[in-house]
């Protein structure tokens, strides 16, 4: 047996060791060596999470319930490959941010609220505490064990202050303070901790094993030979899978410590604040895991061994890692067991207590001192001061409590226990936490109102249990439920049962939880200010490079204000250094208006978060800037303006390539309609010149006649040519009155329905003597008898008339007139055996006036209009007319669609023309 | 017997020249196009050309151009519609004797012919 001063004295000295090591790191640090930054070092730190209740517990669970214990080491290890997207996140969003805790974290995700901070830290501490308490309780048991030989327990009770257990919990709350609490910006690394508690890690790791290693290969022979002598004494129940032994509480444990491992105040503070590279997640991502497999290895192997060893001995099986080596002598290697549960406590001791102080100070002190702006003005400069005392009395006041709290209540509930209910309490953050980071709309009242039911489940189906336990609450309430009613019973709610009591616990309180969370989200409303952070948080890889830019805010702050209320906090020299990099990074001097603007504003309220929380750098900063109200759609709106810009500037882009395209097509235009004004001068020109002609004989045929003794004969002739050429120039006239009427759009064609085989057949007859006097061949040919379409017949008639007329003046033998129809259109053909137009001139046909040279009769007879006038009439039929070969044959297709549509757009016609 | 020769591609136009130089006792030949022309000025030698310009094939100009530089005594008389001053002083630029307009007098138009005869 070891004497009790021994104990106590390696305990303090291993508690010096402790402290060598941190203050080492610190002052290291100081030089700029950052032993702590290390990949493995972070890994390591991460192990916190093995507490007192895995060094001792675990056994204990194993040597009742089997192989249970390990779910909650599975669900962290199935989970590491997640952390790249969740921790990753959760990181970047909380460095971003400055962000000091979980507390913090949820608070300024919903709109920087003080009411969710100081909420989410009350159950952060009622959570915690009792588990903090366990782990003190735990050393004291082990430095029993120690003492006393296995059987015997102590029944003597100490008074307080010749209790061992109160100055190692005055040690630690000293250690703690100094390690925790040198800088009052609470979101800077405490090298010397964070290197201290991987050194704990390593530290009970090592003494697990030893232990582990003695058992398993000097008492035994190796682990086949336990697990072959504990089937022998009927164990087998507690490593052989049965069907029934709980693979709903499996899940629901896995799921659980999920959960917990991210979310636990203490892994919080380890995995995210203590954080200096997001890459070192990937080296936590498998050498965490490895840990907890390592760790765990020895468990059921221990707790078979004391099964066996203290078979019909009241020895507690929470105890056996120490009891083992002492049953059998080896005192050195049981006090070397005791260390390590010793490290295992006091680092999870510690970090839970940094956690909670942070909070507490930064999100229950902290709101509370500045929420009345008067009081606040009056000790502003006090402020510093206060919190970084606040903070450590706040861990003094939390190891404390956890102390008098196992010596009032505790022995009631196992180790594993408690931890459990701890890591329920814990599970009702996370709809808030992954709502907060994945979904936009998770809202502040859907945060408030989830948590607040679960918490009130969580109290009713967990904690009123254990204080019937503990005889402060009479056994009615277990056994007949609340108010006598019977689906009210804690630990069968709704008449449920065949859950374990944490299960049963986890899911009636993070069901209820998550459900109001998305229903109220999804009612509420957010104000701008939780909009706002929810954009930042969620979209946080596209807006971190950049928050201050991206919090919407209206108003302005004098300098000095802000200035001042900076230096308080952060001190001269930071707030010159860090206005300094505003300056750099946004490349404008705020100095020089001495008016900061929104973005040095967001700027200050996120450098004090750090030190004094999200919601309450938001109250300091809002009482001396003048702040505008901002409504949500307003912020809308400036969010959306952003975009707008962005979108404006492709639009403008656009806009000039269309504006360009424009003045290319009026250059165009303009280029058309000088082409049209000198096609117009030559049209007069050309039409003055043909009536000219007419003219010419007129007058020199009157004067002949006038002055000349003519024979009757030639008087008649003379005549008649006169009356001709009149008729001519009438025709004429006409002619350009029609296509001028057609060009300027005031045409207007006569539609009626008419039957078109007869309209055809009529206009060839009329042409028919005309062909027999030029003693050519003209046939009519029609592939229907009848066709009604809406057509100006007498502009049709005029079409024929006119492309047969040309054609009797080339034809060398024969004229063909053909109209046949298709599902579409209409096709009047007429074709000549001419010699056709030369090639060179088929672009002109349609021209004014053009005429062909190589027409048979010497002198042709029109005015060179008719082809002209006749595609203007075709085009307003909405058809079109065309000039082909088909073997010998010249060809003038005009085809009409039988659908005519009306004349269309006839300004852009007189430009394309 | 004075030879004259008429091109125009206007039958009526043609008609009613030959019916007045007949009847003022010139020898009158016609023709209805430039080439037409320039195949009787090859063969006849007319003393004068009385020559429209907006003729197909061989416009008036080209035969008057072909008149002064093969026959330079033949006389070349224009009588076109066109009543521009550029296309007058075209005509005159290539050796015409006299541009007159249509629609014309017929007196005038003996009378300028005759007169430059003498």
């Amino acid at each position: 047996m070891l004497s009790r001063e021994l104990i106590i004295g390696v305990t303090f000295a291993y508690l010096a060791v402790l402290f060598a090591l941190a203050w080492y790191a610190e002052r290291a640090g100081s030089r700029g060596q950052k032993l702590a930054s290390h990949p493995w070092i972070y890994a390591l730190s991460l192990a916190v999470y093995c507490t007192a209740w895995t060094f001792y517990g675990s056994v204990g669970r194993a040597a009742s319930n089997g192989m249970e214990f390990m779910a909650i080491y599975v669900g962290p290890c199935l989970i590491a490959p997640l952390w790249w997207v969740v921790m990753r996140k959760i990181i970047r969003i909380s460095k971003v941010m400055n962000i000091s805790s979980i507390a913090d974290f949820i608070s300024s995700r919903y709109g920087k609220s003080a009411n969710l901070g100081a909420m989410v830290t009350i159950f952060c501490l009622i959570g915690i505490l009792p588990y903090v308490s366990l782990q003190l309780q735990g050393i004291t048991n082990s430095l029993e064990v120690l003492q006393f030989s296995a059987g015997e327990s102590s029944s003597q009770n100490f008074s307080i202050f010749s209790d061992p257990g109160f100055y190692m919990a005055l040690g630690l709350a000293a250690f703690t303070i100094l390690f925790g609490t040198r800088d009052l910006d609470a979101t800077s690394r405490h090298d010397g901790l964070v290197l201290a508690v991987a050194f704990e890690s390593i530290f009970k790791l090592v003494a697990f094993l030893a232990i582990g290693v003695f058992v398993s290969f000097f008492l035994f022979d190796g682990l086949p030979d336990i697990f072959s002598k504990a089937s022998e004494s009927g164990l087998s129940h507690l490593f052989v899978f049965t069907g029934e032994s709980g693979a709903s509480d499996w899940f629901w444990m896995g799921i659980l410590s999920m959960m917990a491992v991210l979310f636990l105040p203490r892994q919080f503070q380890m995995g995210v604040i203590e954080n200096t590279s997001e890459k070192h997640l990937d080296t936590a991502m498998w050498l965490f895991p490895l840990y907890l497999l390592l760790i765990n290895v020895f468990v059921l192997p221990i707790a078979l061994a004391g099964l066996m060893i203290f078979e019909n001995q009241p020895v507690n099986a929470d105890t056996f890692v120490l009891a083992i080596p002492s049953e059998f002598g080896k005192s050195g290697l049981a006090l070397f067991g005791y260390l390590g549960g010793f490290a295992a406590a006091t680092s999870m001791i510690i970090v839970s207590a940094i956690s909670l102080s942070t909070m507490v100070s930064t999100n229950l002190l902290m709101p509370v001192l500045v929420a009345n702006t008067k009081f606040q003005q009056r000790i502003q400069a006090r402020l510093p001061k206060i919190l970084i005392w606040g903070r450590r009395f706040t861990i003094l006041g939390i190891i404390l409590l956890a102390y008098f709290y196992f010596r009032a209540l505790g022995n009631f509930y196992s180790l594993v226990s408690t931890g459990l209910i701890s890591f329920v309490a814990i599970a009702q953050l996370t709809p808030s936490i992954v709502g907060g980071i994945f979904w936009k709309q998770g809202s502040k009242s859907g945060a408030i109102l989830g948590l607040l039911v679960g918490m009130l489940l969580w109290s009713f189906t967990l904690i009123v249990p254990t204080l019937v336990e503990a005889g402060y609450l009479g056994r009615a309430i277990l056994s007949d439920g609340l108010f006598g009613i019977d689906w009210l019973r804690p630990q069968a709610l709704l008449g449920m049962t065949g859950l374990s009591a944490v299960s049963h616990g986890l899911v009636f309180s993070l069901f209820p939880n998550v459900f109001l969370y998305i229903l109220i989200s999804l009612l509420s409303k957010q104000s701008s200010r939780e909009h706002n952070q929810a954009i930042l948080f969620v979209d946080i890889f596209n807006h971190g490079k950049n928050p201050d830019r991206s919090i919407v805010w209206k108003g302005q702050a004098s300098l000095p204000d802000i200035k001042s209320l900076l230096e308080n906090f952060l001190g001269e020299k930071k707030t010159k250094k860090a206005l300094q990099e505003f300056s750099e990074s946004t490349g404008r001097d705020p100095e020089s208006d001495g008016f900061a603007d929104p973005e040095l504003v967001n700027y200050s309220q996120r450098l004090l978060a750090g030190v004094i929380g999200a919601a309450s750098a938001r109250i300091l900063v809002d009482s001396v800037v003048k702040a505008e109200e901002i409504s949500l759609d307003e912020l809308l709106d400036i969010l959306k303006e952003t975009q707008e810009i962005k979108s404006l500037n492709l639009e403008l882009k656009s806009k000039s390539k269309a504006l360009k395209k424009a003045s290319e097509r009026l250059s165009l235009a303009n280029e058309a309609l000088k082409l049209n004004d000198m096609l117009k001068d030559e049209f007069i020109s050309t039409v003055t010149h043909e009536m000219k002609t007419p003219i010419t004989s007129i007058r020199a045929f009157s004067e002949i006649l006038l002055d000349e003794n003519l024979d009757e004969g030639d008087k008649r002739r003379f005549l008649q040519i006169i009356i001709d050429e009149t008729g001519r120039m009438t025709r004429l006239i006409d002619q350009v009155l029609d296509l001028e009427r057609f060009d300027s759009g005031k045409q207007k064609l006569n539609m009626q329905k008419s039957d078109l085989a007869s309209l055809v057949i009529e206009t060839g007859e009329s042409m028919t003597q005309v062909f027999t006097e030029k003693g050519l061949k003209f046939s009519v040919d029609l592939n229907f008898e009848q066709l009604e379409m809406l057509v100006d017949t007498d502009r049709i008639r005029q079409v024929i008339l006119n492309l047969l007329s040309n054609a009797s003046k080339f034809a060398s033998s024969k004229v063909i007139l053909s109209a046949f129809e298709n599902d579409d259109d209409l096709i009047l053909e007429v074709k000549d055996d001419g010699n056709g137009i030369p090639d060179e001139e088929i672009p002109y046909i349609f021209d004014k006036f053009y005429q062909a040279k190589n027409q048979t009769s010497k002198k042709p007879i029109g005015s060179g209009l008719g082809l002209a006038i006749s595609k203007k009439i075709i085009d307003y039929h909405g058809g079109t007319i065309l000039l082909g070969r088909e073997g010998e044959m010249t060809v003038f297709s005009v085809i009409l669609p039988k659908q005519v549509m009306a004349i269309l757009n006839l300004n852009a016609q007189t430009i394309d023309e | 017997m004075n030879k004259i020769l008429i091109v125009d591609d206007e039958p009526n136009i043609l008609l009613s020249l030959e019916f007045l130089f007949k009847k003022e006792g010139f020898q009158v030949l016609i023709a209805r196009d430039g080439e037409e022309a320039l195949e009787i000025i090859e063969d006849q030698i007319p003393e004068v050309v009385i020559l429209d310009i907006m003729m197909p094939k061989v416009d008036g100009y080209q035969v008057c151009s072909h008149v002064k530089s093969h026959h330079p005594e033949t006389r070349v008389i224009f009588l076109s519609a066109k009543s521009k001053i550029k296309d007058m002083q075209k005509g005159l630029d290539l050796g015409a004797d006299l541009y007159l307009t249509k629609p014309f007098s017929t007196k005038e138009i003996i009378a300028q012919v005759k007169s430059i005869l003498n």
